[in-house]
Order: structure tokens, then sequence, then C-alpha cells
């Protein structure tokens, strides 16, 4: 086969600058000034500055907060992408399979795609809201001591609720998409050989819509470890006790608020390497069980 | 082509008068941290500033909260790009005043560029706050406010109770509050008033090296005996009804009294002009509770708030401008007007003998709260504080705090853990400036 060439050797490298300047100055340039920072102990107006090598490491690790943070970082992660997936592929094989009206579903359950979570947050904060919040009101009508200004449990229930709300219209459009390109004849292949339609589900749509699943699962997991930092910061601020700050507000706040920059910049680094080891992890590991 | 030219021409000579305009007026930036009411009131006064005279413009920019505003100076100063004055909040207070090089000392400022400086002009609770050992004064006070117990009259009345002035007093009034349907007590920053206040009020050490004010601090003294008694008790309180807490948010706390929940509230002094606002009942203000068995007698509380600091590095021109800013800050007709309208507490004598001879405190006692409460007699501990990271610890705080008051943690292992945690971070904080 004869390979396509360019005319011109220099205008490939041309056509992809500008992709390589944006992931230079946005992605690597800020990446490798994190990394040197977070081998620096260094006063907030960078007038004096020390290289420590991993002290601030260690000060990170041994802090109590830290694996607090740590703790429920993960467990919010699997929480919010675990409901926010199971909820959006109910709704779009409830959808699929709506005739009538299905447009007017669709739009229904896609909207909230719009709001950006820093909104959501606020809106949670209102329905949340002590004595006036209708949720809020709603918890104390079914007899739940619901306090989440004091307590973590609750504090932790209404930022995963928040979160996976916000989420699921999102999972729901790829959902349906997936659906849909699931050929016809294959469905009615199995609607003969098959009459309940569980089993139909679990044997036929579910592994068809696995290559769908992975690609959700993985922009999932991205939006559940940084982009619920707009929650977080309009809902809890990481309180009660810490106990609903994600690594992401921790950075912020160690960082942003608390100007130590050389231990923030360490705990950046730290969350770098292990989202980088889970998406290397689900690339091996869960795609290879996945047929496209 | 001729057209081109024409318009070039027109578009240069404009250029070349907008620049000499600009070479007559200095302008000067000045980052602020006031949102809503208070941001109003900011621009109202640099609007009089630059009515006032025709040599500086100054601009005034919110740059959101006082952690954000920290921020944003700091990086704007790491970037080369830094205003001309910030405002700094009180637990910044150590990041900005240790980092030497970056401020321009308020003392020496005025004394250099400005006319007729004399530090004894600011009342002493205030200024010491933001000076350096030797009393002068590095950063300029600005919205200055201190702890006080506002109650409601109509509830105390209903209860038969006066409003305490010992904890001891507390203790025998709360029952008859909680008799009347009313939760006698909430607070809105147990950091700043149930922690710094705290140690002010009995006149307790606070950390190693004189607060923070006579070196770097490298040793937190939260862990002591009066604090765990204290805290003991307001456990003891909120199990038995008596006091409430509705977690670490400002607003979340003052609502409970607003709605008339909560019988009486610590909060600000400068919370006044927003309550007179929100709430539909009459209330009246007095001082922060002690504890007379710790302290024997009153001892003066001090400030939170925020001051203004100038960053180095600016011309001449710009300094001066600063200097001149500075001097129409602290004339008691601007100085009064911001503390009637904000609430927050004057900063020299002679804006508190204006408000005084106006007889605004006639109608209005209760906005002379703070600053007789401040002007009180102090101790050696009761000038401030000063401590690195302050920031982080007050956040250890919060997150201990609330760990004591949803039964998760003891008192002791609580402050244990705020020792030990603030400790490291005044440590590294030490490393940091030295």
């Amino acid at each position: 086969m004869k390979r396509q060439q360019f005319q011109h050797p220099y205008l490939p490298y041309l056509l992809v600058l500008p992709q390589i300047v944006i992931i230079g100055i946005f992605f690597v340039w800020p990446a490798a000034q994190a990394i040197y920072q977070s081998f620096v102990l260094e006063d907030p107006f960078g007038l004096s500055s020390e290289f420590v090598w991993f002290e601030n490491y260690v000060a990170v690790v041994t802090d109590r907060q830290y694996v607090v943070s740590v703790v429920f970082t993960l467990v919010f992660s699997t929480l919010v992408t675990f409901f926010s997936m199971a909820i959006a592929m109910l709704l779009a094989v409830k959808a699929d399979a709506v005739i009538k009206g299905a447009s007017a579903y669709k739009v229904l359950l896609t909207w909230v795609y719009a709001i950006a979570p820093a909104v959501a947050g606020i809106i949670g904060t209102f329905l949340f809201t002590r004595n006036i919040g209708p949720l809020y009101n709603l918890m104390i009508g079914a007899g739940w001591e619901f306090n989440p200004q004091v307590k973590v449990f609750d504090a932790a229930f209404t930022v995963v609720l928040v979160s996976v709300w916000k989420q699921v219209s999102v999972n729901f459009i790829y959902f349906l998409a997936g659906l849909q390109s699931i050929p016809n004849y294959v469905r009615e292949a199995a609607r003969i050989d098959c009459r309940s339609g569980f089993r139909r589900f679990w044997t036929i749509t579910f592994p068809l819509l696995a290559p769908t699943g992975f690609f959700v699962l993985v922009v999932n997991i991205t939006y559940a470890f940084f982009e619920t930092f707009g929650v977080i910061d309009t809902m809890t601020r990481g309180s009660p006790a810490g106990g609903t700050s994600t690594l992401v507000y921790k950075v912020y706040q160690d960082g942003f608020l608390g100007a130590d920059l050389g231990g923030s910049s360490a705990q950046s680094v730290i969350l770098m390497i292990f989202v980088l080891g889970l998406t290397v992890f689900q690339f091996r590991f869960i795609e290879r069980k996945i047929h496209y | 082509m001729f057209e081109f030219r024409k318009v070039a021409v027109a578009a240069a000579a404009a250029f070349a008068m907008s620049t000499a305009s600009a070479q007559a007026a200095t302008e000067i930036t000045w980052w602020h941290a006031m949102g809503g009411a208070l941001g109003e009131t900011v621009n109202a006064i640099a609007k009089d500033f630059n009515a006032s005279q025709s040599d500086v413009v100054l601009t005034p920019v919110y740059k959101g909260g006082y952690e954000e505003t920290m921020t944003a100076g700091i990086a704007a100063f790491r970037a080369g790009n830094a205003p001309n004055i910030i405002q700094i909040f009180d637990a910044g207070a150590a990041t900005i005043i240790n980092a030497k090089g970056a401020i321009y000392p308020v003392a020496d400022l005025l004394s250099k560029y400005g006319v007729n400086f004399n530090g004894d002009d600011y009342i002493e609770g205030i200024r010491n706050f933001y000076a350096d050992s030797s009393g002068d004064m590095i950063g300029m006070p600005f919205n200055s406010s201190t702890p006080v117990l506002y109650y409601n009259k109509a509830a105390l009345e209903k209860a038969g109770v006066t409003p305490p002035k010992t904890w001891e007093e507390f203790e025998a009034s709360a029952p008859k509050l909680k008799a009347a349907g009313y939760i006698a007590l909430a607070q809105s920053h147990t950091p700043w008033i149930f922690s710094e206040n705290f140690h002010s009020r009995h006149n307790i050490p606070l950390s190693d090296a004189d607060n923070g004010f006579d070196g770097v601090a490298t040793s937190i003294n939260y862990n002591n005996e009066h604090m765990r008694y204290h805290f003991t008790n307001v456990k003891e309180w909120l199990d038995a009804g008596y006091y409430g807490y509705f977690g670490t948010k400002w607003a979340d706390n003052q609502k409970p009294f607003v709605d008339e929940e909560v019988a009486m509230w610590l909060g600000s002094s400068a919370s006044f002009g927003g309550l007179k606002k929100s709430a539909k009942f009459k209330f009246g203000t007095t001082h922060l509770p002690y504890w007379d068995k710790i302290a024997g007698r009153e001892y003066n509380t001090f400030i939170g708030g925020a001051a203004l600091f100038a960053f180095s590095g600016k011309t001449d021109a710009e300094y001066t401008a600063t200097a001149q800013f500075f001097q129409f800050l602290s004339k008691p007709e601007t100085n009064f007007f911001w503390h009637r309208e904000t609430g927050y507490v004057p900063i020299t004598s002679a804006s508190y003998d204006r408000a005084k001879s106006k007889g605004y405190y006639n109608d209005n006692p209760d906005a002379e709260v703070g600053i007789i409460q401040l002007s009180q007699p102090g101790g050696d501990n009761t000038k401030g504080y000063r401590l690195g990271y302050y920031v982080q610890i007050r956040e250890v705080m919060q997150r201990e705090y609330d760990k004591i008051f949803s039964g998760a943690s003891s008192v002791e292992d609580a402050f244990k853990a705020i020792e030990e945690d603030s400790n490291k971070l005044l440590q590294r904080f030490a490393r940091t400036v030295n």
C-alpha cells in the first residue's frame, strides 16, 4: 500500500503545533511548576525559598486531615460514579423504550446538563437550608434527625446527591446514544429468543453498551475527582469536621486560601500520580474486557 | 489612503491627550474584600477622595473574600504586578508582616511621604494589632470590629433575666430562657470568639514569642486548662439545650437569632448594621461574657477585621498618592462616616470624639459597645496575635470543634489534635520566613 506523504516536510509539524502549544502552556508547564514547588519550602511572596527534598510530601501524608480526605474522596467518587451511571442507564433504557412523546422525556432528562457544578451547589444549599429548604423539611418529616451542618454523614449525603443529580443528564445522553446504536435486528432476534426483558438487558443490551459505559466511567471518575469542586465549595466547604473535603478541595484550601504553596503542590502531584495510575489501570484491565 | 491617514492622526492625537491627562494625576489601585453594602461604602469613600483633590485617582477593586484577596495580592506580587494598596485580614497578618521587602511599613511611608503623621493618634488597641514589637504601625487599621453579645430584649424579659456579664451568670439564666422556649445562646465564629478572644478576655497567652509579636511563634497555647474548661461547659450547654451550634458558617449561626429561635447571639460589633435591617424585634448589645473564676475581671478583647497594606516597589509619586489616601482615610470626617455606615469601630481618638460630639451614641448606644470593650484595661496578652499559616490553624480548630459538638471527639482529644496540628503548621511557617 502506498503511504500518504505531505509534500512539505514541515507542514505536519505546523499543523499539530497549536495543539502542542496548548498542551505545553496549559498542562506541561503548570505540572512542571507544581513538581518544582513540591520540593521547595517557600514563603508565600516568594522572597526566600529552600530546597527540602521530600519534606512537603512527608508533611502531607502524616497530616491526619489528609488521610480523612483520601478516604472521603474514594468513597465519594465511588458513590457519585456508581449512582450517576446506574440512574442514567436506567433512565436511558426506559426513555429509549418510550414511543409516545419520546422527545419530551429526552429533553426533560437532558437539560440539567447546562447547569454548572457551582450553580448546582447553590441550588442544593437552598434545598437543604435549615427550617426552610424543601428537602431539609422532607428529611425531618421522614423522621430523620437530619443535620448536615454538624453531622458528617448528612453533609456527605447532600453533596453526593447534588453531584449525582448534576451528572445523571450527561450520562443519560451518552447511554441513550449508545442504546440507539444497537442494531434493531439484534434486538429483534433477542426478543424472539428470550421473553424476559430483564435477562435480555443483562445478556444483550448491557454488553453492547459496554464501550459507551467504559467511556462514561472514565469521564465520571474525572468528574467526581475534579469537577465536583464547585459543589463542595458552594455547599459545605469541606465541613463539618473536614469530613466532606475532597483531595482537590484540600489542594485549594491549603494553596489558595492558606498560601502554603509547597504543601499544596505536593498534594497536587500526589493527586496527579494517583489519577494517572487510575487511568492506566482502567485502560489496561477494564478496557480489555470490552468488545467494540 | 487619505482617509486612513486622517483616522491615524486623530487616533494618535487622542492617545497623546489621554497619556497627558494620565500624567497629570497619579493612578493608584486598592484591592479590597468588602462585598455588598460594605463595598458600596468603600466606593463612596474612594469617590470622595478622588473628588477632594486632583493629583490622585484611586480605583478600588473588589477581589472576593479575605482569603481570595490575599491570594490575589500574593500572586500579583509574584508576577510583579501588585496593586498599591491591599486589604489583609487578621488571620493573614503574620503572612504579610513577615514578608519583609514586599510591604512598605505604613509608619515609614507616612512619615516619609505624608505630613503630620503621629502613630499615637490611632487608638492603642487597634493600632498594635498591625504594629511591630516597638509599636511602629506596619498596616493601616481599616475595618476593625470585636466580638460582642446581642440579645433579644423581649426574650430576656419573658424569661425574667438580664444579659449576662459573666459565664457564671449565663449558667444561671440559661435554664430560664430554655423554659421560656428559647435556645439561650449561639455564636458565629468559634475560633475568633471562643478561642482567640477568649484568651484576650481572660489575659491568657495564646502562643510563645509574646503571641507572635516578638518573633515568629512556633508553639500554640490553645490546649490549656481554661480552654478545655470552657469547651467542656459549652458542650454541656449544647446537650442541655442552652446552646445552639449550627456549623461553621457565620450566617447559619446568625439566622436562628434573627428568627427568634435563639435568645442571645455572639457576633461582631460590625454585625450591628445588618441586624438592624434583618431583625424584626428590639435587640440590645453588650460586652462579651467572661469567666469570673478564671479572669477575676474584664480584660479588653482585640480586634478582628482587616487592615490596609502598601506594597513596595512603586514610584515616589505612587507612594505619595498612597500616603495621601491613608491620611484622608484617617480624617475624623471619613472615619466617622465609615464607622456610622458599617458599624466598624473608629480607628483614631479624634474620630471617636467626633462620633461622641455629634451625639451619635445617644441615639445608638449599641454602636459604642465595641469600642468601649476594646478600650477596657488590658494585660500582657491582650494586644492581639500574629501567627503563621493561621488560616489553616483556624481550619484545624473548626474541624476539631465540629467533632466536639457532634460528639465524635472528647474535649481532651480535640485540643490535643489542635495543639499538634497547629504546632506543625507554625513550625513549618517559621522555616519559610527565617
